[in-house]
């Protein structure tokens, strides 16, 4: 095994999702922090080959899990295996299999950037002829090749990320676990993590990913759940959820401020699924979205802008979560 | 580690667990290493020259019959090495400790590894014995180089101040890890360290030093440490001097055993 077994992988000869390999299950799954409940009582599994998501408002509960799942934080309650062993007993012997990109980079910035890789690599006790084989790989694939040499200082938030990303797969792990890996990037540096993420699920590499972007979750995960004050509150791929949790169309509805109460009002009778009445705009979700324009019309209404768009991930997460402000 | 191999570790194998944590440490050193030197050299030059010579002529002059009939640099110089000990001691298992969970984060790296916080823990410590050792080389040299041994016993006052630097990092970076802030520190260094230098026989003899205070100067560890290393490097070698040494290793002990778990708890959460 002289490379990363994924990145070998020839396109096309990937191995799918395979529901009778579970590598992570849960059962009742609880943490505590003094008399605080940060993750109360969850249940799930995760299988082979697939990228799961773990979406929630901050302070949801979802690094407690993460954590949990990469064994520096023992449970507080209920069942937790890993690839088939005990985290608290086998906490190193797991570790060895996992990948861990943390929220916060813990890269060593006056070493160089094949430094980290080696550092880390040794702490795998992997050979340094190994290491220097994967390295090279691994800087090609998160595009950091050029800058192998230098020290990691002065690299951009998204080079750090990559390496981040680069370093957690010099073990070649069985599962890889990121901790909301694009907060606090630009968006042309998200796009390019996303693009090399997206390439690792192709080739197979199974994903645990927490986030609070809803496109991030749309893009990369095969089924999530949403997360909200330490339990879930639904799960589903991202497609069911939308079917579920939300209409075809969300038509918005913008009214002269000093209309707005009474347009509320008028439009209570409206056929909707639901409707939301946010400070600024209505929100009708409705499975057609000209239709329900057009009876807010023959109510005599006229909205300053009308728009009509699909029901996506972040409605849904809105409507389980609420619309609290909070962080 | 019987518990490691029964759970079956990592399919590669590879070294023990502390050794891979030491390693990060080297790779670390290798960085800083060539300014590390020069100030390990250049600290007990100055050291030696001010007082030794400095102020030694000073007190050769005035009879060194409480010193034992030697000269002052003879007398000073294993007890410096013995707080230089300390120094590197207290300076590697403070600030790094505190900057491997807070700064650089090397300990929150590490613990997403198969490294457990005690291999962590025990793997800096082996970093700072390495650290000691070789800043104790080098006053051995220096100290040599102004001719303040008395006897080849001297060779005894280099493991001597390696277990004295020891008993200090490993209870010192034990705590170090649990302490949330590094103002913590300002007072170990100024309320432990300075006191510590000052009345432990160090600069003059402990029978200088008032009736009562001197049992509370014999039961802190500097003293059992210079103690150590001023009957080695003046050749004064007798059994007793094993309780010195058990002492340190006690603390060592304590330490070690201490570290792995508060490491354990701070990282673990």
């Amino acid at each position: 095994m002289k490379t990363v077994a994924f990145l070998s992988y020839p396109r096309g000869m990937v191995p799918q999702v395979s529901e009778n390999e579970v590598l992570v299950r849960a059962r009742g799954l609880i943490k505590r922090f003094g008399g605080f409940t940060a993750v109360n009582g969850i249940d799930f599994e995760l299988y082979r080959g697939e990228a799961f998501g773990f979406l929630g408002p901050n302070g949801a509960g979802k690094s407690s899990t993460m954590r949990m799942i990469g064994c520096v934080s023992p449970p507080s309650g209920g069942e937790l295996s890993i690839l088939g062993m005990n985290p608290v007993r086998d906490g190193s012997a797991i570790r060895a299999r996992l990948g861990v990109v943390p929220q916060e980079d813990t890269l060593d910035v006056e070493l160089t950037v094949r430094e980290n890789l080696l550092v880390y690599g040794r702490y795998f006790g992997l050979p340094r002829k190994l290491i220097r084989d994967r390295t090279t790989e691994l800087l090609e694939f998160v595009q950091l090749e050029d800058r192998a040499g230098d020290k990691v200082e002065p690299l951009s938030g998204g080079m750090k990320r990559r390496l981040t990303i680069a370093r957690s797969l010099i073990n070649d792990p069985d599962i890889l676990i990121l901790d909301e890996p694009t907060t606090g990037l630009d968006p042309q540096a998200r796009h390019v993590v996303w693009d090399r993420l997206f390439r690792l699920k192709q080739r197979g590499v199974t994903l645990i990913l927490t986030t609070h972007y809803m496109d991030e979750a749309e893009q990369l995960c095969d089924r999530l759940v949403v997360m909200d004050k330490g339990v879930f509150a639904a799960e589903g791929s991202p497609r069911q959820l939308i079917a579920e949790y939300c209409s075809p169309e969300v038509v918005e509805l913008r009214f002269d401020p000093a209309l707005h109460d009474a347009a509320t009002e008028k439009i209570k009778d409206v056929q909707a699924e639901r409707h939301e009445v946010l400070a600024d705009r209505i929100l009708l979700y409705v499975p057609d979205g000209e239709r329900a324009i057009e009876e807010v019309r023959a109510r005599g209404l006229e909205p300053l802008t009308t728009l009509i768009r699909r029901g996506t991930l972040e409605d849904v997460f809105l409507y389980l979560t609420g619309r609290r402000l909070e962080d | 580690m019987a518990a490691l191999s029964a759970a079956g570790l990592p399919v590669t194998g590879g070294p023990p667990l502390t050794v891979r944590a030491f390693r990060c440490w080297l790779t670390v050193y290798r960085r800083i290493w060539r300014s590390s030197i020069w100030s390990s050299i250049l600290g007990p030059v100055c050291y030696l020259g001010a007082m030794g010579f400095g102020l030694g002529s000073l007190v050769n002059r005035h009879g060194t019959a409480a010193l034992g009939g030697v000269p002052y640099l003879a007398f000073l110089a294993p007890a410096i090495m013995a707080t230089s000990a300390m120094t590197t001691g207290l300076d590697e298992s403070t600030f790094p400790v505190l900057g491997s969970i807070k700064w650089n984060k090397i300990y929150i790296g590490a613990q997403a590894s198969p490294l457990r916080p005690p291999d962590i823990f025990r793997g800096h410590l082996l970093f700072m014995a390495m650290r000691i050792a070789l800043n104790v080389s080098i006053f051995t040299v220096v100290m040599v180089a102004f001719g303040a041994p008395r006897s080849w016993w001297v060779v005894l006052a280099w493991p001597s101040a390696v277990l004295l630097g020891l008993a200090f990092a490993a209870p010192i970076a034990a705590w170090a890890i649990t302490v949330k802030n590094e103002m913590s520190f300002a007072y170990v260094f100024r309320f432990g360290m300075i006191p510590l230098m000052l009345f432990s026989g160090t600069f003059f003899p402990l029978s200088q030093l008032p009736g009562w205070l001197q049992p509370v100067a014999q039961a802190l560890p500097l003293w059992h440490g210079v103690t150590l290393c001023r009957a080695f490097s003046l050749g004064h070698v007798s059994a007793g001097l094993i309780w010195h040494a058990a002492y340190l290793i006690v603390l060592i002990v304590a330490g070690t055993l201490a570290g792995a778990r508060t490491y354990t708890r701070r990282l673990y959460v």
